[in-house]
């Protein structure tokens, strides 16, 4: 439910990347020199960060972190298990 | 001669951080070592290293340009959506590409990719799109070395000398630093020129005595108020523009970069900060770049202020040459050094010409991701390691990293600029329909090779036919496109003047909605990987463990 919740914020999210009701509009302008849009654009990037925040706060994916394990420190982790070598792979 | 003596020191300081890396390094001979850092880059470098990765000279000299001939819509197009997109895909695709390198020992993408499904030479198909999409932007970097070398200079430094330097300094660290000076040194310059942005709109803000009167002069020209709105855009074609940063894990550098964290904790802070840095590097350029239009006492604006008027205005009666021609004129991506050498001090213009070229030495970790993606996909994958061991493999990549630089060097001198400016805008498109690709290997069990293969052969053909419709169909001046396939009143395929456009849109959602498509249509129709692989892959956390476990020990 919560990672449901999530993916409608971040889907609302991307709707709002389209902000037509600033489309043509310059004025106001904020601090007396930002156009409207640009200062719209400039505080959704950081509502993007907040909405960032609740997501690795939230939805983190640490299933991902547990199935690597301890025994994966770079060197002394699991040996490569790189792919088929092309003489075993067949024809593709 | 201050700049160019700052820009000499930033570019000594450079070099020495590669050599600093080669010492600390002491796996030398180790392909993962080099390669990847030893997968131990800590959470900043890793949020600088990244971020610095993906901002090209593009994202200063070009912003401020693009800004200046289009407006503020500059940040809505590339960096709001690119704010949101990127660290989407990291949370969701980068994190799983790093737990699958730290499991499997992944160096690179078509690594996972033959491994996922099964296939060798479909593998190398992979590789070589890849790489072809790749090449362009190492021969781009060259040349932004070279012309801003020369521009900080007053012209003192030619553009061969300052395109030979700039290859020298990024071929000689990536060659002794690996993953870890490449890294180190993008952090060094993703700090240089978010500084950059701060300090230019302060210190070009103080000389212009604010900007609120320059704004609102702005829009009291009809010539320059559309400048500060959207009007001049179509919202489909802003839409469109929202698939270009899928691009960005795609691209072989990034997914790279995703394997060299230490944890995947360190993707948490370039997640959550990403954006913070795309606001503080992205405002400032594209702010500067659109007040530069008042800069209308300065010769070089002047010029580009009038070819633009001149192609609105007599833009449809000239010929395709004398379009293309004024429109060269208005390429603006210098107005940032521009307004520097009038508002800021000397000894400053130096420090900020070299945080120019710190955006513009970007294509380091593209060198390095090539030479990564031969030596892993092509020579140890076709039997070199095997052959002649792992320290051959590594001196082959620091080889391959001497001929892939002196080639573009050579490209560089030899080749007009604009044929990669148009390589590397549609290889961005390119890449972005290359994403399903991750997509489904990470996240749907029914994917098959032949569907990967596919969507890889129509990134290719899409991104050439897109070259050549745009080669053989010359761009209208500003205003109505020219229609070159409508059906019943439906323009399907019209050749616009910034480019393509297919049902209204940017080629890039016809090219990524195809490709998926093709993913999907070819996977149902061909058998899939074996269970014990998909089980590798899609396996819950326990199930996984005892697989692993049961691998090492025996049955």
């Amino acid at each position: 439910m919560k990672r449901a919740l999530l993916l409608i914020l971040v889907g609302v999210l991307y709707v709002l990347h389209q902000d037509v009701w600033f489309w043509r509009a310059a004025r106001p302008l904020v601090f007396g020199f930002i156009p409207i849009g640009l200062f719209y654009h400039a505080c959704y990037t950081v509502v993007i960060a907040l909405v960032m925040w609740l997501l690795v706060s939230l939805a983190w994916p640490s299933e991902l972190e547990e199935r690597v394990g301890d025994e994966a420190t770079g060197r002394d982790g699991p040996s490569r298990a790189l792919p088929v070598a092309p003489e075993r792979g067949g024809e593709s | 001669m201050i700049p160019a003596i700052v820009v000499f020191t930033y570019l000594i300081i450079v070099l020495y951080i590669g050599i600093f890396a080669f010492r600390r390094s002491t796996h030398r001979e180790e392909a993962e070592d080099y390669f990847l850092a030893g997968r131990s880059l800590g959470p900043y470098v890793f949020l600088f290293s990244l971020f610095g990765t993906n901002m090209t000279a593009f994202a200063i000299l070009g912003s401020s340009g693009h800004a200046f001939n289009n407006g503020i819509v500059t940040f809505g197009l590339m960096a709001s959506s690119s704010a949101l997109i990127i660290p989407l895909s990291l949370f969701f695709i980068g994190t799983r590409i790093w737990a699958l390198g730290k499991r499997y020992g992944f160096i690179t993408p078509v690594q996972m990719f033959r491994d996922r499904w099964e296939c060798s030479h479909i593998g190398t198909v992979v590789f070589v799109v890849q790489a072809a999409f790749l090449i362009p932007y190492i021969i781009i970097g060259v040349m932004g070395g070279g012309t801003a070398l020369s521009a900080v200079s007053g012209g003192r430094v030619p553009y061969w000398i300052g395109g030979a330097v700039v290859a020298m300094v990024a071929m000689s660290y990536v060659f002794l630093g690996g993953m870890r000076g490449t890294a180190w040194v993008n952090t060094f310059q993703t700090v240089l020129f978010l500084c950059f942005g701060a300090i230019a709109l302060v210190v070009i803000g103080v000389g212009m005595g604010g900007f609120s009167q320059s704004a609102e002069a702005l829009l009291g020209s009809p010539a320059t108020a559309p400048l500060l709105s959207r009007e001049r855009v179509s919202p489909l074609f802003f839409f469109s523009y929202t698939f270009i940063p899928l691009s960005s894990i795609a691209f072989p550098h990034i997914t790279i970069f995703c394997l060299t964290a230490r944890k995947m904790n360190q993707f948490k802070k370039t997640v959550i900060l990403y954006p913070f840095c795309m606001l503080a590097l992205w405002m400032p350029c594209v702010f500067l770049g659109v007040m530069a239009n008042r800069m209308n006492d300065v010769p070089q604006i002047q010029q580009k202020l009038e070819a633009r008027r001149q192609l609105a205005v007599e833009g449809p009666s000239l010929m395709p040459d004398d379009r293309d021609q004024l429109r060269e004129k208005m390429i603006a991506d210098d107005v940032l050094l521009l307004l520097l050498e009038r508002y800021a001090p000397i000894w400053l213009a130096g420090l900020l010409g070299a945080g120019i070229m710190a955006a513009v030495m970007a294509s380091d970790s593209q060198i390095l991701a090539l030479s990564t993606m031969f030596t892993e996909d092509v020579f140890a994958f076709y039997g070199g390691k095997k052959r002649f061991g792992e320290a051959a493999q590594v001196h082959t990549g620091r080889l391959f990293i001497i001929i892939i630089t002196i080639v573009a060097y050579a490209v560089a001198l030899r080749v007009p600029q604009n044929i990669f400016d148009l390589a590397v805008q549609y290889a961005f498109s390119g890449y972005a329909a290359l994403s399903p690709l991750l997509v489904a290997a990470l996240f749907w069990k029914r994917s098959t090779k032949w569907g990967a293969l596919a969507s890889t052969v129509w990134a290719a053909v899409s991104v050439s036919a897109v070259a050549v419709f745009q080669y053989l169909v010359p761009a209208p001046a500003p205003g109505p496109p020219v229609v070159a396939w409508s059906i019943g009143g439906i323009e399907v395929l019209s050749r616009t003047a910034g480019g393509t456009a297919v049902f209204g849109l940017m080629p890039v959602v016809p090219m990524t909605i195809i490709s998926a498509v093709l993913l999907v249509v070819v996977s149902m129709l061909t058998s899939q990987p074996s269970e014990a692989t998909i089980g590798r892959y899609f396996s819950g956390p326990a199930r996984a463990m005892r697989h692993e476990t049961q691998k090492r020990t025996g049955p």
